[in-house]
């Protein structure tokens, strides 16, 4: 289906009204800047239910088969939504795990009545989802997952226990990597991936105190809790493999996602906003050779880490190493968040010192953004193994 | 020896899980432990004999200060002694004779120099004085103020008729109010805003002389003091965990991506040590310029590195390091307030690139 430009410039001043009209604004509190922020129970109930206004408006999974609740048209009617919800800063769709990873992942591998059952409610927010993948004994060595799942008549039983599960005491639904089978031919062999319910009896969510002193994600106990058979995914021991796929939608190494903006990051621009108003010895901040070489580097990284994404499109200028773009997105992005949040506090001067509260400077969100950054440089792989991971799969360097 | 007692000292009575209940506390600190430093004789050291204290230097102070910032232990020592120094520096007579011999014996006094704005530039004051009668009457506020609830006397300094003077407010003169607690984010520190509108202070409060300079290094020594302890201590943590933590069946500090930054850390650990064992030998035999030099350097390295060290610790702790209850996030706390006050590295190096180059 072709669209013409006419049309999409249409429609990028039809949704850019719409959010302007609907932006739930200023909410009172300080908002999360991503889903694994969310701590509190109003700003979960807030960002679900602005989650849930952008889908009934239509502007969530448009690129989704409508069949199952997307709105059946072309990508590029999402991309502009997802732009314009950024250009607006408008907040971000807090159902991540089901909108971009585990959604796609049923979308590309699940069976009918799957997609059917969960489809829907993952765009509406109604079914909100977690992942149950790190335990505590096992983080970067997923592959060494101890949790069990034994088959008993229809059912699985799991026990064990998960954690950082973020979301954990919202989600009705877990993406879990559970063993099934202790004795294959590598560790692999006996995992299996669930779409698993979370309020059932057995399953414990236990809510853990982050470093901020917020609360935002959990330990999620299973003690023998039962779950339909039905909840497997694929078949036994096609675990790991299915966890890898998640995990390059999770990675954004994989296209597929519902769309809609997934987190409302400070960025760049931001930072060159508090350097405006910052001062040093009495003068604008801005004026100091040190400060303004800093914020050039870091314009100049974040344009190159922009200009990636157009870049990929474009075979032929990828072609000597295809992924090392895509594979290396997480890694660039979290952690040039996380050298210029450390940057922004020193702008601050002494006031770098304080916290959240009324008297840091813009109610302390810096601070929180520097401890919070390290929620994605460890957080879905950390910034070590992602090294690891471009080193061997791009590079071809020999594996540790 | 010191080092050895203070050693001692700090990590029976200040160990992490006694600091973890103090963040939680109202009080500021813990009158008991406050007791046993002042019978210690702390409080008394860098106070002169003629003023009923030990007649030692700053320098004797560092080992002490860097085996607190190795446990994290907070008590008023820091901020009292940076107040009587001012006085010996700076003090009339008269005020030397009120206030050094009761710090010596546990006054609590803290210094009041920051401001809304955070300057660096202690200079630049936007707090006034202006005289009527023999009064000096306040206006403006004073941030980032340690301890000054408990404080017995606080020494601000104020823009007085456009010069910068430092003076005395006894804690009697503070009306109900005038002090509000401020978030800051190392937790085991207390801080406030004070406001001075509407005190007004006798001219016999104001400081002969505007020590500001000699202040300001005596903070600086004594912060790079903490940082060297802190820095010490987080490296343990890290070191601690790379030899007990597992994945994919080898200790993680087998890992180079792990092994290599935490030996730099060592590395910038023993550079912040020397720099900072530098600075306090020669506390009291350098030029001005050969201490403003060390000072500067101590401070820069350690600022840079303290707070580096920290945001590894964080990161080389995986999920568990995102958590409260990991040790890391104290550390990082600390280094991060430390690095802030009186200029960080990038502050110091400005002002040592004229000393060093020109
Ligand atoms: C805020 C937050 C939210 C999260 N949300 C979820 C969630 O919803 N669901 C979920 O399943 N998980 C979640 N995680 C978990 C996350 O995926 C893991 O923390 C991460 O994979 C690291 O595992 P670990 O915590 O066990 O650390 P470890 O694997 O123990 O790592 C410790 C340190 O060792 C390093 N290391 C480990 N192996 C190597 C190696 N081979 N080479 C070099 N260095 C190595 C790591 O880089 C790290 O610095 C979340 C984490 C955070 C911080």
């Amino acid at each position: 289906m072709s669209v013409s430009e006419q049309e999409l410039k249409e429609f990028r001043e039809e949704v850019s009204a719409w959010l302007k009209e609907n932006n739930p604004g200023d909410p009172g509190f300080l908002l999360p800047e991503s889903f694994m922020e969310v701590g509190t129970d109003e700003q979960f109930e807030y960002l679900r239910d602005w989650q849930s206004k952008v889908y009934h408006a239509g502007y969530l999974g448009m690129a989704w088969p409508a069949e199952y609740g997307g709105g059946g048209k072309p990508q590029v009617f999402q991309d502009i939504v997802t732009q314009e919800m950024a250009r607006q800063r408008v907040p971000f769709m807090t159902n991540t795990i089901g909108l971009n990873w585990a959604g796609p992942l049923i979308l590309s591998r699940g069976t009918e009545d799957e997609k059917k059952k969960y489809i829907k409610g993952i765009l509406s927010a109604e079914d909100i989802w977690c992942q149950g993948f790190s335990e505590p004994d096992h983080g970067s060595d997923l592959g060494n997952a101890q949790t069990r799942a034994v088959r008993d008549g229809d059912d699985y039983i799991i026990s064990g226990s998960k954690i950082w599960t973020s979301l954990g005491t919202y989600a009705r639904y877990m993406i879990l990597l559970a063993r099934t089978s202790t004795d294959g031919p590598n560790k692999y062999a006996g995992l299996s991936f669930f779409l698993s319910p979370m309020k059932v009896e057995g399953v414990d969510p236990v809510p853990i105190k982050k470093l901020t002193s917020e609360y935002g994600f959990c330990q999620t106990y299973f003690n023998d809790a039962r779950i339909p058979g039905t909840c497997i995914m694929g078949k036994e021991g096609e675990g790991w493999q299915i966890a890898m796929e998640t995990l390059m939608y999770e990675r954004g190494a994989t296209g597929g996602q519902a769309g809609g903006l997934a987190a409302m990051d400070l960025n760049i621009n931001d930072v060159l906003e508090l350097a405006k108003r910052s001062t040093r010895n009495g003068k604008p901040a801005l004026e100091d050779p040190l400060i303004r070489d800093r914020m050039v580097q870091f314009l100049i990284e974040a344009k190159g880490n922009a200009l990636m994404i157009p870049r990929t499109r474009i075979t032929a200028l990828n072609s000597e190493r295809p992924m090392a773009v895509a594979m290396s997105g997480k890694l660039r992005g979290t952690e040039l968040k996380r050298r210029f949040c450390q940057f922004a506090l020193s702008l601050q001067a002494a006031n770098g010192g304080r916290f959240v509260g009324p008297q840091a400077i813009d109610g302390g969100k810096w601070q929180r953004s520097y401890f919070n950054s390290f929620s994605a440089t460890i957080g879905g792989g950390t910034s070590q193994v992602q090294r690891n991971i471009v080193g061997e799969r791009v590079l071809g360097l020999p594996k540790s | 020896m010191l080092l050895d007692t203070a050693m001692d000292f700090c990590s029976t009575h200040s160990p992490v899980t006694s600091v973890r209940t103090r963040i939680e506390e109202e009080s500021d600190f813990s009158d008991d432990l406050w007791r046993q430093v002042i019978d210690l004789g702390w409080t008394a050291i860098i106070i002169p004999e003629s003023y009923a204290g030990l007649g030692l230097s700053m320098t004797d102070l560092v080992p002490i200060v860097e085996s607190m910032g190795r446990n994290l232990m907070t008590t008023p020592l820091v901020s009292s002694t940076l107040a009587a120094h001012a006085l010996i520096e700076g003090g009339s007579e008269e005020q030397k004779n009120t206030w050094l011999p009761r710090i010596a014996q546990g006054a609590i006094a803290t210094i009041a120099l920051a401001e809304a704005e955070g300057s660096w530039n202690l200079k630049q004051l936007t707090s006034f004085g202006t005289r009527t009668n023999g009064k000096v009457q306040l206006s403006g506020s004073k941030n980032l103020v340690e301890n000054a609830a408990a404080a017995d006397v606080i020494l601000i300094s104020i823009n007085l008729e456009g010069e910068p003077v430092l003076a005395l407010i006894e804690k009697s003169l503070i009306p109900d109010g005038a002090l509000t607690r401020e978030i800051i984010i190392d937790e085991t520190r207390r801080a406030y805003q004070l406001d001075l509108d509407g005190i007004i202070i006798d001219e016999s409060m104001l400081l002969a002389s505007c020590c500001l300079k000699q202040i300001e290094y005596a903070t600086l020594l004594l912060l790079c003091a903490e940082m060297a302890g802190g820095h010490a201590a987080v490296l343990n943590v890290i070191v601690e965990y790379l030899n007990t933590r597992k994945q994919f069946d080898r200790y993680i500090g087998s890992y180079q991506a792990l092994k290599h930054p935490t030996v730099q850390i060592l590395i910038d650990m023993e550079a912040s040590r020397s720099h900072l064992y530098h600075a306090a030998t020669i506390w009291n035999t350098a030029t001005e310029d050969e201490l403003e030099i060390a000072l500067r350097m101590a401070k820069a390295h350690a600022s840079e590195s303290f707070a580096h060290a920290g945001d590894r610790a964080v990161q080389f702790h995986g999920g568990f390091g995102f958590t409260y209850e990991c040790d890391a996030q104290l550390f990082l706390r600390r280094a991060l307030w430390c690095q802030y006050q009186f200029g960080d590295e990038k502050y110091h190096r400005q002002l040592l690139a004229p000393l060093l180059l020109d």
